[in-house]
């Protein structure tokens, strides 16, 4: 066993004496993780899938298991979306109670901390945890088995519509001892319901945690969901994160994966569109900056005919950052008329900034519509004389566009409160040379009005 | 205010303007016409300062100053604003960024600090209501998705809210109906005043019915041949542009 192996088993095991009675099935599970974990360790970047992302950070660190939840709740109100929702938030991994909302659940919606649903062996636990993203997936999701006991759980009934999100909030602290967290969120929605998640990753200045995500979703028939997954964490803070959405017939995923923060980033994203008439819409907004590393996998399984997937990222990199792109869109053999359209962009600001990306295509079926392309670039240099005209200096020109680039996917956003934020941080984000300062509270503020 | 004095320009490898003189004083409106090809948008995009454009002899001179070695965004805050035949859609970039970054720039070129806010909303909600158009505009990308029609106000609109020495504008009725075109041309008048210029380039004389004209010059092949007052943009519309062919050539 390697050393960097051994020190995640030599906490697990502390972990695990600590523990009480639990049922079975579950300590079982723990250990199929750890033994998976153990068979595969960490991947090293000549396995394909990591050859672009270099996971030393966090294969050897040493990171300790939070022990409680505790946040000033001025801070946390402070970084804290600003929106009417149902909230769950967990500190460094556990879950905070005083930081959460769960009162006004409205009937049908059941929503709660892994640790009450497994406590209980609630039934939304025991059959689909797990089914999705398996110890098999990745040595992440393999480690994250091995040590779960935290994270999220929603269950909608029939026919239910949560009018306000839901709000997951992760808070990472900083602290002397880095600490590594590892929860699951796991969402189920029964036929036609719809829900708006928002996941936000965000914490102290200068937290260097480490958190590994694992995250399933199952939207029966005809279940809309729209998902937010905004990274604002500070950029020394580690995130893998491995999620798998389930979909049955006429069933709408729409996901928004907007990283502005982290250190080092790794999403795998896997749409499975099973039925037919099932719909994902994959957006996705990246920002480098400093030795940030941001990398998105994600893949789309069309396993029935007629299922439509369109996915737009795009990416802006400045300083010394590095980003990652690897889509896949898989036809299966009998899925005809199926489309599916995929599209990365990005643009680099530094002459050390850096782009991986690949998307891919591959068909079995021949009846199908299916587009892709990746483009490297520059802005537009027609409309930058074309504001250079009307008196804006070139660099102040650069700017607006470079907003504009990151305004293609923000566009899409229904829910102004993230919009705004998102806008503002990159105008905020973009180097100072670009003179953006002010501009965007002019047009939030006219859209106040 | 302008003087641009036997300007040659080459474009791709071939002769554009061959030589032409023209002099514009504060106060008045020009109208440059001219069949197609004689040269009439090169003269604007050169004094804007479009790329592709290669002056090989001759000069440009605004209030003094030597255009031709002014960077675009200082002729723009100097004054020199050019209305484009072909607006650029900017996906992306709202109307009201290009305006509230534009007018600030301006008043920084003129030692004035940044515009205060509600000043600012103020201002672009009157222009905006003057060029009959909604406020939602100014929340849209630039020119994007935008009719042929709205395009032309919305650069009328950036106009207003700039006030230029010198308005330049390049074919602003093409594309219009007639009721757009009002809405322009009154833009466009309610720009006249002591201190400005325009300079309106056209091939049709329609819209000088309602921007009536103090100059008209009629440019073939590069150069310009023969000036008047209003009435020789009627005669140009009854007689055509090969009489004054024929009449330069001879």
């Amino acid at each position: 066993m390697s050393e960097d192996v051994k020190t995640f088993l030599d906490r697990l095991a502390e972990r695990n004496a600590a523990r009480g009675p639990e049922p079975t099935w579950i300590a079982a599970r723990r250990q199929a993780g750890a033994a998976r974990f153990e068979a595969m360790g960490f991947p090293h970047r000549r396995v394909e899938a990591w050859k672009y992302t270099d996971v030393r950070a966090i294969a050897r660190g040493d990171f300790a298991l939070a022990g409680d939840a505790e946040f000033s709740p001025a801070s946390a109100a402070a970084l804290t979306l600003p929106i009417e929702a149902h909230r769950l938030t967990f500190v460094d991994g556990v879950f905070a109670p005083a930081l959460s909302r769960l009162d006004e659940l409205p009937g049908g919606v059941a929503l709660m901390p892994l640790s009450a649903a497994l406590e209980e062996n609630h039934e939304a636990v025991g059959g689909p945890l797990g089914r999705l993203t398996g110890v098999e997936f990745s040595a992440f999701a393999a480690l994250n088995t091995a040590f779960m006991e935290e994270g999220a759980v929603l269950r909608l009934a029939p026919g239910t519509v949560v009018e306000k999100p839901i709000v997951l909030q992760f808070l990472s602290r900083s602290g002397e001892q880095a600490v590594m967290s590892h929860p699951r969120i796991l969402i189920q929605m029964a036929g036609r319901s719809e829900a708006t998640v928002i996941e936000h990753h965000v914490g102290e200045e200068g937290a260097a945690n480490f958190t590994n995500l694992v995250e399933e979703i199952i939207l029966e028939r005809g279940a809309i969901l729209t998902h937010y997954k905004l990274q604002e964490a500070s950029l020394q803070d580690l995130h893998v994160a491995s999620l798998h959405v389930e979909q049955a017939r006429d069933s709408r995923y729409t996901s928004f994966n907007l990283n502005l923060g982290g250190g080092l980033v790794r999403n795998d994203l896997v749409a499975e569109l099973n039925g037919q008439g099932a719909e994902a819409n994959l957006y996705g907004l990246f920002y480098g900056q400093g030795r940030q590393h941001v990398d998105n996998h994600t893949l789309v399984n069309h396993n029935a005919p007629r299922t439509y997937s369109n996915e737009n990222y795009k990416g802006i990199l400045d300083d010394r950052a590095h980003g990652v792109f690897n889509g896949k869109v898989m036809v299966k053999r009998d899925s005809q008329q199926i489309e599916g359209y995929q599209s990365n962009a990005n643009l680099l600001l530094s002459d050390r900034a850096e782009i991986d990306t690949k998307p891919e295509l591959e068909i079995y079926a021949d009846d199908v519509k299916c587009s892709h392309g990746s483009t490297t670039g520059q802005l537009d240099e027609e409309a930058v004389f074309a504001l250079r005209t009307r008196g804006i200096d070139e660099q102040t020109a650069r700017g607006l566009l470079t907003l504009a680039f990151a305004g293609e996917v923000m566009e899409q956003v229904d829910l102004d409160a993230v919009a705004e934020r998102v806008e503002l941080a990159v105008a905020g984000k973009l180097p100072e040379r670009f003179h953006l300062a002010g501009l965007v509270e002019a047009a939030v503020a006219l859209n106040e009005e | 205010m302008l003087e641009v004095k036997d300007l040659h320009v080459t474009a791709e490898g071939s002769e554009i303007l061959k030589g032409l003189s023209l002099t514009i004083n504060a106060g008045e409106v020009h109208a440059i016409m001219g069949p197609n090809g004689a040269g009439k948008s090169t003269l604007s995009a050169v004094i804007a300062g479009k790329d592709g454009y290669e002056v090989t002899k001759g000069s440009i001179t605004f209030e003094g100053q030597d255009v031709l070695e002014m960077e675009i965004e200082e002729r723009a805050r100097a004054g020199l604003l050019l209305g484009f035949q072909y607006p650029v859609e900017i996906p992306g970039v709202k109307n009201i960024y290009l305006l509230k970054a534009a007018l600030n720039a301006k008043r920084e070129a003129e030692g004035l600090g940044e515009i205060p806010a509600p000043e600012f909303m103020k201002l672009i909600k009157e222009k905006v209501a003057s060029m009959k158009m909604d406020t939602s505009f100014l929340q849209r990308a630039v020119n994007e998705g935008f009719s042929g029609g709205e395009k032309k106000r919305n650069e009328i609109l950036q106009m207003l809210v700039l006030q230029p020495r010198l308005a330049m504008l390049d074919e602003i009725d093409s594309g219009l109906d007639i009721d757009a075109m009002k809405v322009v041309a009154d833009g466009v008048n309610s720009l006249r005043a002591e201190d400005r210029a325009i300079l309106l380039v056209t091939h049709y004389q329609r819209l000088l019915d309602y921007i009536v004209p103090d100059r008209v010059h009629v440019l073939v092949d590069g150069r310009i041949v023969k000036s008047g007052d209003a009435a020789l943009a009627l005669e140009l519309e009854s007689r055509g542009y090969d009489w004054v062919q024929e009449e330069s050539a001879a």
